[in-house]
């Protein structure tokens, strides 16, 4: 069943309250990080149409906007992302290396995702990091400066967390 | 040392914080602005000033809010661009996160010259940890009454919403932005109507860049005219340039706008010279779209002139023999990068970003990819050169918004100054993979034409 906690709820009616009367389309971008973070890290349809039921809007403008920015996942994904910046500032940094060795690493390629639904591998496009490249996005922070040695410690913290978790 | 006057109390302890920026000689410019200035008198300090927008256009922030429609009865909003995309740029990421206050108080000011009582910060969705620095400040400024309601007993209202983008590098196009905020695709829309009549809502609306913002705060602290005495020429006061790629020390800097290239690059206090000992081949200096220039079109103009780190400086020569300061994204490529590659991924970049809307920007940029990947990987021909050039043409100038340009002017630059590596790399595809072209001539003294 798709339906936000009541503090997910709070939130929800917060990021509303953002907007004029009668705006509340305005919220869509922030609900639907809102929505992906509290449903599993990707929008089904199912939590697309909830969107567009709360916000009053049709589900095609939920799913219109959902497809047209990179950030919102429209199929599962793992429960760490690793999402390495490649565009020319990173690439001469050494990404291509990065993005190698972590698909190795982990056995799998870019757009991925591993058999234990622990990790996927996603190539994405300039973070704003350029100083501290190679980079990753990892969740809601930013992993740089990154090296082979770096990128086995955070797999190694991934794995450690996730058995935490269990 | 440069002048500074943004950075000047980034690494004080805790300048994060209200209490300690309040210490600082915080908040006093709003005071002033608030309690002592007309709205007009703040416009006009600001004309004043000469500020430029920092995002990357450069125009007049003073002129773009005289532009603002003031219908009788309709909100204006005042909305800041962070979505910060442009490829080599950083540094607003970096002024909101160590000095979110100084970007509160710009942001005060300026909705107060404008009369924008729900003002927004645009931010790109990847930078989430920032909402939560932004929010926190935002809480911490109302709570001591720079913002909500009554300001400082001035009867003047404000709130301040962070509304967080999804990653779309579009939405730092300003017309794109507005739709994004209205819950919307970055669908850039046709000007006229310009946003300053119908923008947000409807509504008139000014949009500018986290660092315009924030330098409205030495502004009015200084004075239009004092500020104006930072820098040369149109180019008044101090400019943030984030620099990245082969150098020693990449990070974000302050700079006054009066020091060379050259001093940029290999002086101690700012970039600290090339990485490893290697040397300098190439830099985009003003963020991914502005044209790339080889080492010597770099550090002289064509008239060989040492070429100065400034909006008229860095534009010398025009797109012939010259490039712009652009967004201040100042990427340094070393004599082992291959600039058929990097403009690969340049391309790459575009092609992804593109908005779809206009077909030479949708089906250019993807075109340009897989040529320049053709290229990149030795299976190019010769006359795939010129049908990159052909391409690029005509995508330059027809379309809606300016990513076209954007996509088409690396593609361009590099070709226009690096044709040989491109050729190079159609005629040797076997050892265009082993080995890179290397600097070759791209350093050499340039031919000056004595009159």
């Amino acid at each position: 069943m798709i339906q936000f906690s009541n503090e997910q709820m709070t939130e929800f009616n917060r990021l509303v309250s953002h907007y004029p009367e009668g705006k509340q389309k305005s919220a869509l971008l922030p609900v639907l990080h809102l929505a992906q973070n509290s449903f599993g890290g990707w929008l089904s349809s199912d939590t697309m149409d909830y969107v567009a039921s709360l916000l009053q809007i049709k589900p095609i403008e939920v799913y219109e906007v959902a497809t047209f920015y990179s950030m919102y996942n429209l199929k599962p994904v793992g429960k760490y992302m690793f999402e390495v910046c490649q565009t020319g500032p990173c690439m001469i940094s050494g990404c291509d290396d990065i993005i190698d060795y972590i698909g190795k690493t982990l056995g799998i390629k870019p757009g991925e995702t591993t058999a234990d639904g622990l990790f996927t591998l996603k190539t994405v496009e300039c973070l704003g990091a350029c100083g501290y490249a190679p980079m990753m996005q990892m969740g809601k922070t930013y992993r740089e400066h990154l090296t082979k040695e770096k990128v086995d410690s955070i797999i190694a913290e991934c794995r450690n967390n996730a058995a935490a978790n269990n | 040392m440069g002048v500074k006057i943004l950075l000047d109390k980034a690494h004080v302890e805790g300048i994060r914080y209200f209490d300690v920026y309040r210490r600082e000689g915080g908040y006093q410019a709003a005071e002033k602005a608030l309690k002592e200035m007309s709205t007009d008198a703040i416009v006009e300090e600001v004309k004043k000033s000469g500020l430029r927008g920092r995002g990357g256009a450069g125009f007049p922030a003073g002129m773009k809010w005289s532009f603002i429609a003031k219908p009788e009865g309709v909100p204006r909003h005042l909305v800041c661009n962070a979505d910060e995309s442009e490829p080599g740029t950083f540094k607003d990421r970096y002024l909101m996160e160590f000095l979110p206050h100084l970007l509160i108080e710009g942001l005060l000011i300026s909705s107060y010259a404008l009369g924008s009582h729900d003002t927004y910060i645009y931010i790109r969705g990847e930078y989430a940890w920032i909402v939560d620095i932004l929010e926190q400040a935002i809480e911490e400024a109302k709570a001591n009454g720079f913002l909500g309601k009554n300001i400082l007993g001035t009867g003047f209202d404000c709130n301040i919403y962070v509304h967080r983008g999804a990653g779309a590098y579009i939405c730092g196009e300003e017309t794109a932005l507005i739709e994004s905020l209205e819950g919307k695709r970055g669908n850039p829309r046709i000007k006229p109507p310009f946003p300053a009549i119908q923008g947000v809502w409807q509504r008139p609306t000014v949009v500018n860049n986290v660092e315009t913002l924030a330098a409205v705060v030495p502004i009015i602290r200084m004075g239009g005219d004092e500020y104006a005495k930072i820098g040369v020429g149109r180019s008044t006061g101090t400019k943030l340039i984030s620099a990245c790629g082969n150098i020693n020390k990449p990070g974000v800097y302050e700079i006054d706008m009066t020091i060379s290239v050259e001093e940029f690059i290999y002086s101690d206090e700012y970039c600290g010279g090339i990485a490893n000992g290697k040397r300098l081949k190439a830099c985009i200096p003003g963020g991914s779209s502005v044209p790339i220039l080889p080492a010597n079109l770099l550090l002289r103009t064509a008239k060989g002139e040492p070429r100065l780190m400034n909006y008229e400086g860095l534009s010398d020569g025009g797109f012939a023999t010259g490039s712009m300061l652009g967004s201040g994204g100042f990427i340094v490529l070393d004599e082992d990068q291959c600039i058929v590659k990097n403009t690969y991924t340049l391309a790459r970049f575009y092609r992804h970003e593109s908005c779809g809307q206009c077909s030479p920007c949708r089906e250019g940029t993807g075109w340009m990819e897989k040529i320049l990947k053709n290229i990149d990987t030795g299976n190019g021909k010769m006359s795939d050169i010129d049908l990159l050039w052909d391409i690029q043409r005509k995508i330059e100038g027809n379309t809606i918004c300016p990513l076209g340009d954007a996509a088409a002017w690396p593609v361009a630059a590099a070709i226009r100054h690096f044709r040989d590596e491109f050729e190079w790399h159609v005629l040797n595809p076997e050892e265009s993979q082993k080995r890179n072209y290397g600097l070759a001539h791209y350093a050499d003294p340039i031919y000056v034409a004595t009159p």
